[in-house]
């Protein structure tokens, strides 16, 4: 497979907030291999998306900060490059896809203006030959009628369209990886698998890779090769896909895995919710952070931070209980 | 767009009339009389008429009902607004004569105080919080607080006690020598637009920052986008939607601060006609002049309302 086309190494990045500084992503490491589409899963404020808008460092800053770490892309590490630079690798190398295609997209600006835009500025293509590029890409997206499209602007689409349209804005300029930051959250159920769909064919289609952020398990049954499970803004768990459903190896992943439904279960199998609440980042317990809620949790969870350590060379986790008991 | 347009010109009707009817009132409810006033002086005219002579000869005898009637039948028909009490000329001639005069220098005054305003408000909303943003935001209380008449005083005075300058005051029409006229109209036209540049300034800075916020925003630098295309192409179309209707609100303001501009800098528009007119009572031009700012004031809004149509694709007129 070769070396990992983005390699991410002690990611820290921490909000400023009225109550002192939180850390919303704590040391987080993790590869994306080319052509791969990886899973980051979690609840919300477990820290994905920020680990997502991290990576192109598109945090608010102020209040955020990243505070140390690596993000590793072709040799160069993007947290050091100037603003130049950074701006060469956005939309350009590595694009992204945001969760609300109703906000994400200007209302003043015309759809085709939008899609050729990353190409113009990229490939400094004259605009004419962009828009073409960008019909070209409209219809990728399977939106019929594309060049009579790209005079109408975002209003006139539903979100399903609209999220379309961003796919087709992060195809411009053939990026070697795609951040879909919860592509799916805000459009309707019978959409959803549509717009995944599309995205996981076109990126094995171009051999790009992919990093989905979601809540949602059963998409990442579905479209990931790889999982990585947040919470509390640390990677607890990272593993195959199939591995990880077979035989999670995390409390927490556990937890996620029984309390949602799954169609081949048994019918009549109960779900487990997992207790307690979500936990709060500004006081994060010394120990592991889901220990509060853990089931298995021993003396030594509540004092101790675990590390992530290998289970087997593809599956990691970071817990101190015995898989068995967890399981 | 054609029947909108169509129905907003049509809504025009009903508001001039009771415009007219207010200004046409109200302008008689004014203390003094402008017979007393001729009488006072020794005028030609009046040393040889009766007090009810003059009244009669002016048509000021007739009912209030009957001189509103005879006064806009003749704009409506013939497109008189009646003559001068004091100057036997006909109005519509005196304002054909100085509306270009005060707008122009309306104009140039919006000119300069969107120069001023949009680009310090944009840079005030991106470099937020930083010495820049203070000293321009400081720079536009400074503006709302400092009244224009009191600028354009020290304007006309101060330069002259130092160094023996004072701005031009002989007025040349624009197509007659478009240089030495703007010479002389520049210095009132900034005086009142940095003065109404300070409101727009503040709403440009607030909108900016509101829009900066905005997920598209992000999109946009998430494209890879220069901060010089995300502000000007993607923020500030979007931010200024609301700077344009405050425009529109601010054109009595303007219109209001002109006046005071043509009186200081002795500029023969409708302000200076105005005010000479409400001195001596001279009723038609007082009503005139109102009339024609009312119906130039709607135009605007009007055009404005036009105008979002080109900023906000969103914008439908039904």
């Amino acid at each position: 497979m070769g070396a990992p086309i983005l390699q991410v190494r002690g990611l820290t990045t921490r909000f400023r907030t009225d109550r002192g500084e939180l850390t919303a992503v704590d040391d987080a490491s993790f590869d994306v291999d080319r052509g791969e589409t990886v899973a980051i899963v979690g609840e919300s404020g477990s820290g994905k998306s920020v680990t997502a808008l991290s990576i192109l460092r598109l945090i608010p800053s102020p209040p955020g900060r990243i505070a140390a770490g690596e993000v590793i892309f072709e040799g160069r590490n993007l947290l050091e490059l100037d603003n130049a630079s950074i701006r060469d690798i956005r939309g350009n190398k590595i694009a992204m896809i945001f969760q609300e295609p109703m906000s994400s997209l200007n209302p003043s600006l015309s759809v085709g203006i939008q899609v050729a835009e990353p190409i113009h500025e990229h490939r400094r293509t004259p605009w004419a030959a962009a828009l073409e590029k960008a019909t070209e890409l409209i219809s990728r997206v399977r939106i019929p009628d594309a060049q009579s499209r790209l005079a109408s602007f975002p209003h006139q689409y539903s979100g399903g369209m609209r999220q379309r349209i961003m796919i087709a804005m992060s195809l411009g300029c053939a990026p070697s990886l795609i951040i879909a930051d919860e592509p799916t959250t805000a459009l309707d159920v019978t959409v959803q698998a549509q717009i995944l769909d599309l995205l996981k064919q076109i990126t094995k289609e171009t051999g790009t890779a992919l990093m989905l952020i979601t809540h949602d398990l059963g998409v990442v049954a579905r479209y990931a090769d790889r999982v990585i499970v947040m919470y509390g803004g640390r990677i607890v768990e990272t593993a195959p896909a199939r591995e990880l459903y077979k035989s999670p190896r995390h409390p927490y992943t556990v937890g996620l895995l029984t309390s949602v439904p799954r169609l081949d279960g048994d019918t009549g199998q109960r779900l487990i919710p997992i207790d307690g609440q979500p936990p709060d980042l500004a006081r994060l317990p010394p120990g592991c952070a889901f220990a509060p809620r853990c089931r298995a949790a021993i003396e030594r969870c509540h004092h101790e931070r675990p590390k992530l350590e290998p289970v087997s060379p593809t599956h990691q986790k970071a817990c101190f209980v015995d898989a068995n008991l967890v399981q | 767009m054609k029947t909108y347009v169509a129905r907003r010109l049509l809504a025009l009707v009903p508001t001039l009339f009771f415009a007219s009817l207010i200004v046409f009132v109200t302008v008689r409810l004014i203390p003094g009389d402008v017979i007393d006033l001729m009488l006072s002086q020794n005028d030609v005219s009046a040393s040889k008429l009766t007090r009810d002579q003059l009244v009669a000869a002016l048509g000021l005898d007739r009912p209030m009902w009957e001189q509103y009637g005879r006064w806009m039948g003749g704009i409506l028909f013939r497109g008189d607004f009646g003559q001068s009490l004091w100057q036997s000329v006909p109005v519509s001639e005196l304002l054909l004569a100085r509306m270009p005069v005060t707008l122009e220098l309306g104009l140039l005054a919006l000119i300069v105080a969107l120069i001023v305003a949009i680009p310090i408000g944009v840079y005030s909303a991106i470099r937020q919080d930083t010495t820049g943003d203070y000293i321009a935001r400081s720079f536009s209380i400074l503006m709302l607080a400092v009244p224009s008449f009191w600028t354009g005083t020290m304007v006309m005075v101060f330069p002259s006690i130092w160094w023996g300058w004072s701005p031009e005051v002989r007025f040349v029409p624009f197509t007659e020598n478009p240089i030495q006229n703007l010479k002389q109209m520049i210095l009132p036209a900034i005086i009142l637009g940095t003065a109404l540049s300070a409101v727009s300034m503040r709403l440009t800075r607030t909108m900016m920052l509101e829009v900066l916020r905005q997920d598209y925003i992000r999109t946009a630098w998430a494209k890879g986008l220069s901060e010089r295309l995300v502000v000007a192409r993607h923020a500030l179309r979007n931010a200024l939607i609301p700077v344009v209707t405050l425009i529109g609100v601010q054109a009595p303001l303007l219109i209001g601060g002109a006046v005071i501009m043509e009186q200081i800098f002795v500029i023969p528009g409708m302000g200076l006609l105005l005010l000479d007119a409400v001195y001596q009572r001279d009723y038609p031009i007082i009503t005139g002049v109102f009339l024609v700012v009312g119906v130039a004031i709607m135009l605007l809004n009007l055009v404005i309302d036009l105008s979002y149509g080109l900023l906000d694709p969103r914008v439908r007129y039904r």
